[in-house]
């Protein structure tokens, strides 16, 4: 979900595009063509080569797993007949497809083949059903229990406890204890999306796209944010999921937030220091001034159906992608890949975080068209606060004008 | 040459420039006076696993009978150009009447984003240009006067920051820096100060990316400089040694001006690469502390929300940067052609 140029150089190494296995399934296709593009993790894999599966002479499958499918599958939507018959895709990517109307709604399909998905699993906007979820995620704790238990201080449930429990593991020789992904780019937006709305803000007035985001909940959230900044490694501004993974696992730190997609690999051991990852506890995110709810986002991961194919293409897309996400691709390898919304899953450690989270009641990620748009002003002018050169209702105000400025551009403002 | 074949000649090059200079670049002047179309709005409820809750949505029909038959998007004219994102001319007029003093006037220019960024271009580029034009020149000096038996390898060594891909060169660098990295630490020890990060200081994120860019365009400099010298003509250096001239004469009296019109060939190239800065600041995660306007056009590009439009306007605006910034090279370049052929 981050974007940099290194993803890109990988992208070009990996994720190049693959024919389907020799794997075959009997999905009920009868012809047409599916091409599915995705982004590159091991539930994502595992959805796409069930899917793959369902390949045989008369029905081609093939998949592109890239981390950059979020710059590549709404071009590849675009062309009539499009690229990409199916995309696997986030809560925000589906606002950029939706907008533009590149994605088809799926009731008809669900009417004529997918009786058997559970409603819980479709996303639904106005009454249509747009996408069918598969897994859930979000950014939680994490915390190392032998250097919380070494500084006396219990695992913390609002964020002024972190505060606390953070300045004692210090104390304890623990230089840089709180770990967090602020890098400038996508993910210091995202930190201020989680606090903001944890603290109960609201980033527009209601039905319209005019900014709120100045007032004192987002001086607290910023304010909070910049705590927080305290008691991290001092080149926070640069760190992204990669290097806070690389850094719990080197045991630096003793709390962290990061997304739960990482806590597999936070707690398989393969390359922590010792005594890193059988200390390493995925928890519920704290909530922050005052909420009752953790203060992160919850985000699904799902897949939806092009607008511009043919109906045969789409019935077969649509086939392929629900063998995808069959209960029959939960194995014990599996299990663990994900916080799976697929009947049949059983939660393993990792995924208590999550589970945790959307059970404390977080807020899904915001879907209004223009979110991508206030997003990425708070993210290039928090900066500003943080290192000190301005105070937060400055940069509340610098966030206001720029998302203004982009969003008047995009035709979402007069 | 005859006019006729001059004219077949250049055709090819002719063309290939009008395909991939002049169109695009009209393309995009196109493109940065249209916006989208009025996105129309509509309240509604959205369900996910999560559960339900009022959103809003684009209307995407009616959005779509907004924009029938007009492809481009909405005429805006200079709009793009002038709002706070890039040029922020009514911004500025605010900042001027309400500033406490042309320290805090200055202070507010530059937390805009254009002007924010144009002050570390303009910089990167009043650095790295000279001092990566004189390493390079140095380098070429010192290799031109090792025994040939070593030039060889003297050279695929200089050549290094060239042929290492700059994404990867950045990143070495950038672990290099790291505060747990080889340099960091020396830093922190010569500094006395084991709270040091390069990473979190502006002022040493600025240095560290001119370090790199002079690191990493000397050797183009040091290659045409080493060609450069091999065409000084050797009877001039002589006629210089005879008549007495010190090592630093010849240096000064021959050389130089034999390598002035290289130099002003490198000033050119080097002034236009760097005013076009990006990849080091997008490997150095360096957007908190460094901006250029090719890291806007990029963060434009990749964003949720894709912003064509304002790419677009500063990428005229990086041309019309490039232009001004030429202009003197290029004027002075011209008046001494004149002088030549009169």
């Amino acid at each position: 979900m981050t974007m940099s140029i290194r993803g890109l150089a990988l992208s070009a190494l990996w994720g190049t595009t693959a024919l389907a296995g020799a794997a075959n399934a009997d999905c009920g296709i009868a012809a047409g063509k599916v091409s599915i593009i995705g982004n590159d993790f091991p539930a994502v894999h595992t959805v796409a080569d069930a899917a793959a599966a369902c390949g045989t002479g008369t029905v081609g499958v093939k998949t592109n797993l890239t981390k950059d499918h979020e710059k590549l599958n709404a071009p590849g939507m675009t062309a009539n007949p499009a690229e990409y018959s199916a995309a696997i895709i986030s809560s925000s990517s589906l606002v950029t497809l939706m907008s533009a109307g590149l994605v088809r709604p799926l009731d008809d399909l669900i009417a004529a083949h997918g009786a058997d998905i559970p409603r819980n699993q479709m996303v639904t906007i106005d009454g249509k059903v747009m996408a069918v979820a598969f897994m859930a995620n979000a950014q939680h704790m994490f915390y190392r229990k032998d250097l919380l238990d070494a500084a006396g201080v219990a695992p913390p449930k609002t964020y002024e406890e972190l505060l606390a429990a953070a300045g004692k593991v210090r104390d304890g020789g623990t230089a840089s204890p709180f770990c967090s992904t602020y890098g400038v780019g996508w993910n210091l937006g995202q930190e201020f999306v989680n606090m903001y709305l944890g603290m109960g803000g609201a980033f527009f007035k209601p039905g319209t796209a005019e900014p709120a985001i100045n007032n004192e909940k987002g001086v607290a959230a910023l304010e909070m944010m910049k705590a927080l900044s305290g008691y991290m490694n001092p080149d926070f501004l640069t760190f992204d999921s990669n290097a806070v993974t690389a850094e719990w696992e080197a045991g630096n730190c003793a709390i962290a937030t990061l997304w739960g997609s990482r806590a597999g690999v936070l707690m398989d051991g393969k390359e922590s220091a010792p005594g890193v990852a059988e200390n390493t506890m995925a928890v519920a995110t704290p909530s922050a001034g005052g909420s009752s709810f953790p203060a992160t986002t919850l985000w699904w991961d799902g897949w939806s159906i092009a607008t511009n194919v043919s109906d045969e293409d789409a019935a077969a897309s649509f086939l392929a992608m629900k063998a995808g996400i069959a209960p029959s691709i939960l194995t014990p390898d599996t299990m663990g890949q994900a916080v799976w919304m697929i009947e049949g899953y059983q939660p393993t450690p990792a995924a208590q975080g999550v589970a945790e989270s959307i059970a404390g009641g977080a807020p899904s990620y915001p879907m209004e068209p223009y979110m991508g748009a206030m997003h990425m002003a708070a993210d290039g002018n928090i900066a500003d606060f943080l290192t000190g050169k301005e105070d937060a209702a400055t940069a509340l105000a610098d966030i206001e004008a720029a998302y203004t400025a982009a969003a008047k551009e995009g035709g979402f403002l007069k | 040459m005859k006019h006729k074949t001059f004219l077949w000649f250049i055709l090819p090059s002719a063309v290939a420039m009008l395909l991939f200079i002049a169109l695009p670049v009209v393309s995009v002047l196109l493109q940065s006076v249209f916006a989208p179309h009025e996105q129309v709005i509509r309240e509604v409820e959205k369900c996910d696993v999560f559960g339900c809750k009022k959103s809003t949505t684009v209307d995407v029909e009616a959005t779509a009978a907004l924009s029938e038959g007009a492809p481009l998007g909405r005429f805006v004219g200079t709009a793009i150009y002038t709002d706070r994102n890039h040029l922020a001319l009514s911004e500025i007029g605010a900042i001027w009447s309400s500033s406490k003093g042309p320290g805090d006037f200055l202070d507010q220019i530059f937390n805009l984003p254009f002007y924010g960024a144009l002050a570390f271009t303009l910089t990167y580029t009043a650095l790295v240009t000279p001092f990566a034009i004189l390493l390079g020149f140095c380098i070429a000096l010192a290799v031109n006067a090792i025994p040939r038996l070593l030039r060889g390898p003297a050279i695929f060594f200089s050549l290094l920051p060239m042929i290492v891909t700059p994404l990867v060169g950045a990143l070495i660098l950038f672990w290099m820096v790291d505060a747990r990295g080889i340099l960091g630490v020396a830093l922190q020890s010569l500094a006395g100060d084991p709270d040091l990060s390069v990473k979190a200081s502006t002022p040493l994120m600025w240095a560290m990316l001119i370090v790199y860019g002079v690191w990493s365009s000397c050797p183009f400099a040091f290659v045409v400089y080493y060609a450069g010298l091999q065409t000084v003509p050797q009877d001039t250096l002589e006629s210089a040694m005879i008549d007495g001239a010190t090592r630093w004469q010849r240096l000064r009296y021959v050389i130089i001006p034999h390598l002035l019109p290289l130099t002003t060939f490198l000033v050119l190239i080097k002034i236009m690469d760097n005013f076009r800065v990006f990849e080091p600041i997008v490997s150095f995660n360096g957007g908190a502390h460094a901006q250029s306007l090719s890291y806007f056009i990029y963060a434009d590009l990749t964003a949720t929300n894709k912003l064509l439009s304002s790419a677009a306007a500063t990428s005229v605006l990086t041309i019309l940067g490039v232009i001004v910034l030429l202009s003197p090279v290029i004027v002075r370049t011209r008046r001494s052609f004149a002088r030549a052929a009169s």
